[in-house]
């Protein structure tokens, strides 16, 4: 069971860092949220897997006896889960107003708090609740050079 | 009863972050609660460092479950002298910011943010439990990814989306190492696992956990080769808030690094503290040289800050106790120097209309006054005596010559004057070179109204004041910087003052 789970998680890390190396943020916050569920299952494996034995205790006694699964580790996913949900859903809404602000989602062109160079300034968008990203791209792209 | 002066530092924050909510919609009476809340949790923090002080380490189970099963939270002399310096920023930045937010940021929930940032802070210092550290760090996150893009400004959704993407990465590595550590010793209480680590068969998994630790730490404190974040983001939010997270937020990461690596990862020494050895050397001078490249006040300061990280490490890496007196004593004294400077710069720009260096100038003929508030702190980060940051560097590269590590105290010395070019550039740019407008533009401190005079000019005359307190009474603080020293060096107080006297 340990080996399956642990196969997993090296796809899901697998697929979380080719995703967290993309310059599109969407694709970022996709990444991230498949590397905090990879977390997740790391925690999962690393508390010792047992099938079918849950750690209740039986009528009539006062502690758990025998062989039991190890509660603490699903009580750790939960507090992970909960706290990674939160900071995701700000990091959506961010990249969103980015979006808005910015008419990009490509990191690669978010150089306004780190300007390439001294004086050049970034283009800004007309509409940019109403652009989608290739065109928002393909626009500051053209802005960029005058002569086109 | 004990447990008081533990559990206050971060009550008291909590529940001002809460009234502040409530009080949302009236302003002064927020504004109010702020203040006094901060001032509150300067009091706490001072009762518990007087209480660390006379009594030693204190330590406090929660929920009266006996270590190491419930969190424990536990004092020794580096927890509370952290948890008292932030209480110190806390109320300093805390009043500086009440004519600094505008009043749209102040109703987007800039005081609530800002007291729950203080929350996360303290209780990062005062926790005994990894997985609790864990949760104190993800309060500070959520709060500094907030108070970052508070005000929704082009340049700082910019800031804070790269901030928070390579922050969630590192707290997801933080996280999985968490797992890996539990998975091979079955517990997460700091003073448990300094008993149990050593017991460990697969050394070699060990170390690589101890790497992971290194690297998730090594995000937060902005380390060689992990800093992007930091210069990316820190020069666009409003100055209050980049001068607390100046001052506290990677300070928090070296705090980390610190404690699991004097307390948990002691067993091959010779490769994780080597290794953070070269990392501080290189820190210390991609930040300097870094910041030799910019115009903009902040984006110098924040690059002084990657720089200035680099000589706790350094302390740390060294693993001696002067080496160690010397990285608690450089935290202390470089919190209050590195947020005072963000707050001078606040006022240069309020004053010269900028920030950046070549549209600003004239500042030493308008008001002398903010000249001298700037050049001591300046002095004191490029390590001028009799100022603090003298002192700190003096101990590190003393503590580095005793164990013969020639080329580090070699790299400390030269970023020590790398950060004199620096310091140099912002002073002639900024004060001495007329303003490219014309003379009048620089206004003087004179033209600010009495609050803003009050607020503003305080807390900068006040931690002036502290940084040339430490340089010229060394003595006490360097007699706390020993204690927090021995205690980190010699764990065994810290496991008995958690876990009870052990057979």
């Amino acid at each position: 069971m340990e080996t399956l789970v642990a196969f997993t998680v090296g796809v899901m890390a697998a697929g979380s860092v080719y995703l967290l190396l993309s310059h599109n943020l969407v694709r970022v916050l996709f990444g991230l949220i498949l590397l905090s569920n990879a977390a997740n299952f790391v925690i999962f494996a690393a508390g010792g897997m047992t099938e079918g034995l849950p750690p209740l205790i039986g009528l009539g006694e006062k502690a758990l006896t025998g062989v039991y699964s190890n509660p603490l580790p699903q009580a750790l996913i939960l507090t992970a889960i909960v706290i990674s949900f939160g900071l995701l859903a700000f990091a959506l809404v961010l990249v969103y107003r980015g979006y808005q602000e910015l008419g990009t989602v490509d990191s690669d062109r978010m150089r306004l708090a780190e300007p390439p160079h001294p004086d050049q300034d970034i283009p800004e968008p007309e509409e940019p609740g109403r652009l989608h990203v290739r065109d928002a791209s393909r626009r500051v792209e053209n802005l960029g050079s005058p002569q086109s | 009863m004990l447990s008081w002066y533990l559990v206050a530092p971060i009550a008291v924050p909590m529940t001002t972050a809460v009234l502040c909510i409530l009080l949302a919609t009236r302003r002064d009476l927020q504004r109010i609660v702020s203040a006094a809340g901060a001032g509150a949790h300067l009091v706490a923090a001072l009762l518990l460092m007087a209480q660390v002080w006379q009594g030693g380490i204190l330590a406090g189970q929660m929920g009266q479950w006996p270590a190491p099963f419930g969190i424990t939270l536990v004092a020794d002399h580096l927890s509370a002298v952290m948890v008292l310096i932030t209480g110190i920023m806390g109320l300093g930045v805390g009043l500086y910011s009440l004519r600094d937010v505008d009043e749209n940021r102040e109703r987007s929930g800039f005081h609530p943010l800002y007291h729950v940032l203080l929350t996360g802070v303290t209780g990062s210092f005062i926790t005994g439990d990894l997985f609790n550290l864990y949760v104190w760090f993800e309060v500070m996150l959520i709060a500094s990814f907030a108070l970052l893009a508070l005000g929704s400004e082009k340049v700082q959704l910019d800031g804070a989306i790269k901030y928070a993407a390579i922050n969630l990465v590192s707290t997801v590595m933080f996280l999985i190492a968490v797992a890996v550590l539990y998975g091979m010793t079955g517990t997460l209480n700091m003073a448990d696992l300094a008993v149990r680590v050593p017991q460990v068969e697969q050394r070699g998994m060990m170390t690589t956990v101890a790497v992971m630790f290194m690297i998730a730490f090594g995000i937060k404190s902005a380390v060689f080769p992990l800093f992007f974040w930091l210069p990316a983001s820190y020069h666009t939010p409003a100055v209050a808030v980049s001068a607390i997270f100046a001052g506290l937020l990677t300070k928090v990461g070296v705090y980390a690094l610190v404690r699991t690596f004097t307390l948990i990862f002691t067993d091959d020494v010779g490769y994780t503290h080597d290794a953070l050895l070269v990392v501080a050397g290189l820190t210390m001078l991609t930040g300097v040289l870094g910041a030799a490249a910019q115009n903009e006040i902040r984006r110098i300061l924040s690059f002084h800050i990657i720089s200035q990280i680099g000589y706790m490490i350094m302390g740390l890496a060294l693993y001696t106790p002067l080496g160690l007196i010397g990285a608690v004593f450089y935290l202390v004294h470089h919190i209050i120097v590195k947020t005072n400077l963000f707050l001078v710069a606040g006022v240069a720009k309020r004053l010269t209309g900028s920030m950046d260096l070549k549209k600003i100038g004239g500042l030493y003929k308008s008001s002398p006054l903010l000249a001298v508030l700037f050049l001591i702190p300046a002095l004191s980060l490029a390590g001028i005596p009799p100022l603090s940051g003298f002192w700190a560097k003096f101990v590190l590269i003393r503590a580095s010559l005793e164990i013969e590590s020639w080329v580090i105290a070699a790299v400390a010395i030269l970023v020590g004057l790398l950060t004199m070019f620096s310091m140099t550039k912002i002073w002639v740019e900024a004060f001495w070179k007329p303003h490219p407008d014309g003379d009048d533009r620089s206004l003087s401190i004179g033209d600010l109204t009495v609050s803003e005079r009050v607020l503003l000019i305080g807390p900068i005359v006040v931690f002036a004041a502290l940084t040339v307190a430490i340089g010229l009474w060394t003595q006490p603080f360097l007699d706390l910087a020993t204690r927090a020293s021995a205690e980190l060096l010699n764990p065994a107080g810290y496991i008995d003052a958690v876990l009870g006297a052990r057979p």
